[in-house]
């Protein structure tokens, strides 16, 4: 094995040396200057993704345990592009005093996630695959207890951990099921040997389960609102958008070339899952008074939109699912950009506090807009051809009732993202929030999400390149 | 640039150039000068049109541009007219003009208020000149959204509930339509070939009639919720009342129109032997919205109620002649629609007036205005006129030609419903009469009323531009029923050939 075929593996370690580096910079920083290890993070990560776009090759280490294709690269150069949005949102609140002390253990943790998702999605065996899903999940439970004297930070460290335990323990229960009736883990086997028994539906359904949890499916979403809740505002985005958009990549990718035998069977799956997903994350949005957990609802039921994109198991599902993904991040980061900028400002997170937002922060209420729009699915705006080639996806394989009912939760949707539309627009406030001046690097985050949010639904280009490196079943 | 994709840039620019100036001043005068360009552009291709056809080209569509935008999907940005579409514009362009110059008098976030509306335009402008259905389906839904915001902000009494549930309702049709739409591109190929969106290429194919039973219902609901099918107009009235004047001007003039020309020219030009099949269930369901609009508008004691009852009604009468799918009473649905939305928008513009200065829009509040403001009051007498179908004005025109057609058809079922729809006339009159003589007649009740100014020039401007359309309809319809005519010719074949019956 030479040097140039560990190559294959240039995103991951490249994201290693980032991680290693940030921790032996801060060995060695000048304690007066503590701030600054943010902006070397920061470029440092900006590098590595553009890095990532660079080509290369492709192929298959360790006798198939570990895969890389156009496919994998694009999702995790995707990835990248949103944690790196979400590290630029994050600068604010790290400056801030209480968090000096642990900027280097931010970007660390963040980043090791990060490789256990492109570990995950590059993944050619059940076990690599588990050690990726692991390994993007235990960083992130320490992350939302990252403001550690608040009880809701701790409780939400606390639920996360030990939900993603019960499910990795049920997404394990099915493997084992999976590996006992084929006798092996490498998914090009598994999918040779998997037929049709009831113990391997079984399985099936437990592995399903586990993945459920991570993506926030009805019903194994509880943990989520609470998490978010309690996590600080970017940890949250990123486990909106990123581990979330990770786990969807892989069971997607799972779905297609693992199981393709019982499509059937997973189609019938996602059917309800899908429906309960949109309906349930919906209803509950409309009652939430806290802008985080708004979001977290809205993400729910937006993780049921993304289904409609796995049903059909065809090509163009899952280029409109990498494409939804990228928009989502967009426009997600976007409303999540608004909401960390108002919260570092103010402390004030409830959608009554943004009464009136409207005349005293125009912009920021425009690009709050904006993005509630992209997620609502309103043209000209990205969401709109997002959910648009979703839809068509689904209909593609004759589920026009799915994608009616999918519709219909849309409108739904459209219903509560215009409540925080009123709110900043039409009602009135005593106290409205103050006038205020953004940083550079918020300002520069929200730009380039409304850029996204502008650019990725025109630019047809975009969706042809990804529709030319997705495949079917 | 084409002379269509124009239509779509220049509201476009004045946007841009709205949101560089400051002052409220140069605002409205940038939006006045936007819109007036709008229309003159209108003029020039109504020219164009007419002397392409006069030359010899007989194409279905003309000036058409075709751009591919998402080639594995094979979306197309693709613009055309014919005759219906070009009228459909000179009746937007008219309208948004007047509307400008109708809310000259906004005043709080007047720049905002204006990119609202002309954004609302573009949608609009878009979505005529689209052939190709996804496009023109975004442009539809981006004319529906800003309307929240419009009524929201600058409406009056209980604008919030009102905007809500407009915005609600239309996006639901819009909900229908989408899945309507992608079953019609899913079937746009029966023998294999490349699926389309373009709708010239899906006439010439016959999608299989089960997938039509699926989709038409869908498609034509989902246009219907706009054209206020009954059982889904109730967001009307409530929009209508509480919009700002330039906005229900707009909305009831112009949007619903969306509705009545998408049905016809989607839903029942691509799908024409369901359209047969199923007319019945909405015929009689537009009957209902004729009567029903006409009864609800007697009832009403506030003036922006009444008319947007009354637009129920006529709008009902729009999709009425549609489903009788014979050459005349579609020629009629066409012309009623082009009459109904200047004569609304009329309408709507002088009830702004009025409340402006009256602070008031019921009726029994107000009396004797015919001598205190005379021109605004004979204005509102014209228009009355031209709703209740006085000949000489378009909306006799438009309501003789419907009902001709739909009387063309022998059997007893569209006897009966067309008689049903015709007595609508009369009710029209009892409601349109009434107001006038309790509105505008008889002594002066209130004595504040005694020292109203009259129409300022802005207001002039709206309100005779409108008046001038609505009376060159009515004394000279033919120019304007040979344009539509000629284009509606390949349509109607289309539909009688495919009729199984």
């Amino acid at each position: 094995m030479s040097i140039g075929t560990f190559l294959i593996m240039r995103h991951e370690l490249l994201l290693i040396v980032a991680a290693l580096s940030v921790l032996i910079a801060e060995i060695f920083w000048d304690p007066d200057k503590k701030k600054s290890i943010s902006l070397f993070s920061i470029i440092l990560f900006g590098i590595i993704t553009i890095f990532g776009f660079i080509p290369s090759t492709t192929g298959v280490l360790f006798g198939g345990m570990y895969v890389t294709s156009g496919t994998t690269i694009l999702m995790k150069n995707i990835l990248n592009i949103g944690a790196l949005l979400v590290f630029i949102q994050s600068v604010t609140w790290l400056n801030k005093e209480e968090n000096s002390e642990k900027i280097s253990e931010y970007f660390l943790l963040l980043i090791s996630t990060l490789v256990g998702m492109n570990f995950m999605i590059s993944s050619g065996h059940f076990l690599i695959f588990y050690i990726g899903i692991e390994l993007a999940t235990i960083p992130i439970a320490a992350l939302a207890a990252y403001d550690r004297y608040k009880n809701k930070s701790a409780e939400a460290g606390i639920k996360l951990i030990l939900s993603s335990a019960l499910s990795s323990g049920v997404l394990l229960y099915g493997l084992s099921m999976i590996y006992g009736t084929t006798g092996t883990l490498y998914f090009s086997e598994v999918a040779k040997l998997f037929g049709n028994t009831s113990l391997q539906i079984l399985g099936f359904i437990f592995f399903f389960a586990g993945m459920a949890f991570k993506i926030s499916i009805v019903p194994f979403h509880l943990w989520t609102a609470d998490v978010y809740e309690g996590s600080p505002v970017n940890i949250t985005s990123y486990l909106s958008v990123i581990s979330k958009g990770a786990a969807v990549f892989i069971l997607m990718i799972i779905l297609f070339t693992v199981f393709p035998v019982i499509m059937a069977t997973w189609q019938k799956t996602i059917l309800v899952t899908s429906v309960l997903t949109m309906t349930i994350g919906n209803l509950f949005a409309i009652r939430q008074q806290n802008l985080k957990r708004f979001l977290a609802f809205s993400s729910i039921s937006q993780a049921g939109y993304i289904l409609l994109g796995l049903i059909g198991g065809n090509q163009l599902g899952m280029a409109s699912v990498i494409y939804y993904i990228l928009v989502y991040i967009f426009s997600n980061l976007g409303a999540f950009g608004v909401v960390t900028a108002i919260s570092n400002a103010t402390g004030k997170e409830n959608i009554d506090d943004y009464n009136g937002l409207y005349h005293t922060n125009p912009k920021l209420s425009l690009i709050m807009t904006l993005a509630l729009f992209s997620l609502a699915g309103i043209p000209p705006v990205a969401g709109f051809f997002g959910k648009f080639f979703l839809f068509t996806s689904a209909a593609q394989k004759g589920f026009y009732l799915l994608v009616l009912l999918a519709v219909l939760n849309t409108i739904i949707s459209l219903f509560y993202y215009l409540l925080v539309v009123k709110a900043m627009f039409i009602n009135k406030s005593d106290n409205p929030i103050a006038k205020f001046k953004s940083d550079f690097p918020t300002k520069f985050a929200l730009g380039i999400c409304v850029a996204g949010i502008v650019v990725t639904g025109f630019a047809s280009i975009i969706f042809e390149a990804i529709k030319n490196l997705s495949f079917g079943v | 640039m084409d002379i269509l994709s124009l239509f779509v840039v220049i509201p476009v620019l004045t946007i841009t150039a709205i949101l560089l100036f400051k002052d409220t001043r140069q605002v409205r005068l940038v939006s006045a000068f936007g819109m007036g360009l709008q229309l003159l552009m209108a003029a020039v291709l109504v020219y164009l049109y007419l002397s392409a056809r006069h030359a010899g080209n007989l194409d279905e569509m003309l000036f058409v541009k075709d751009h591919l935008w998402f080639k594995s999907l094979n979306i197309h940005y693709a613009v055309g007219v014919d005759g219906i579409s070009v009228a459909m514009i000179c009746l937007t362009s008219l309208v948004v003009f007047a509307g400008i110059f109708a809310s000259w008098e906004v005043v709080i976030l007047t720049k905002e208020f204006f990119v609202s509306l002309i954004l609302l335009a573009t949608g609009v402008f878009g979505f005529f000149i689209s052939i190709d259905l996804f496009t023109m389906f975004l442009f539809y839904e981006l004319a529906v959204i800003p309307m929240y915001l419009l009524i929201g902000i600058w409406g009056t009494g209980p604008k919030e509930y009102s905007a809500m549930k407009l915005t609600l309702m239309l996006m639901g049709g819009s909900a229908l339509l989408l899945v309507g739409l992608l079953g019609i591109y899913f079937n746009s190929s029966p023998d294999g070939s490349r699926l389309t969106f373009n709708i010239l290429e899906i006439s010439k194919v016959v999608i299989p009639l089960p997938a039509q039973r699926l989709f038409f219902p869908l498609t034509f609901v989902g246009f219907g919720v706009l054209g206020a099918l009954f059982p889904f107009h109730t967001w009307s009235p409530d929009g209508h009342a509480s919009a700002p004047t330039a906005v229900s001007m707009l909305h009831a003039g112009v949007l619903m129109k969306l509705g009545g020309y998408g049905a016809f020219r989607v839903a029942i030009f691509l799908m024409p032997e369901a359209a047969h099949e199923l007319s019945w269930i909405f015929i009689i369901l537009t009957s209902i919205s004729v009567v029903y609009g006409a009864f609800g508008a007697i009832a009403q004691k506030d003036l922006k109620y009444i008319n947007a009852y009354s637009s129920v009604s006529h709008c009902g009468l729009v999709l009425f002649a549609v489903l009788m799918m014979n050459q005349t009473a579609m020629n009629g649905a066409i012309i009623q629609m082009i009459s109904h939305g200047l004569m609304t928008a009329l309408f709507f513009a002088l009830i702004g007036m009025l409340y402006g200065r009256t602070h008031t829009r019921m009726i029994y509040e107000m009396g004797g205005l015919m001598k205190v403001i005379p021109f605004l009051s004979v204005c509102y007498v014209i228009a009355g006129l031209a709703s209740l179908g006085l000949p000489g004005l378009s909306g006799f025109v438009a309501e003789m030609t419907i009902f001709v057609g739909a009387f063309q058809h022998p059997e007893l079922f569209y006897r009966i419903v067309t008689i049903l729809a015709v007595s609508s006339i009369v009710i029209t009159a009892v409601y349109i009469l009434r107001v006038i003589a309790i509105l505008l007649l008889g002594p002066t009740t209130n004595e504040h009323f005694e020292h109203l100014p009259d129409a300022k020039w802005f207001e002039k401007i709206s309100v005779v531009t409108l008046i001038g359309s609505v009376v060159a309809i009515g004394l000279a319809p033919f120019w304007l029923s040979t344009m539509i005519g000629t284009s509606l010719h390949p349509i109607i074949e289309r539909i009688i050939a495919l009729n199984p019956f």
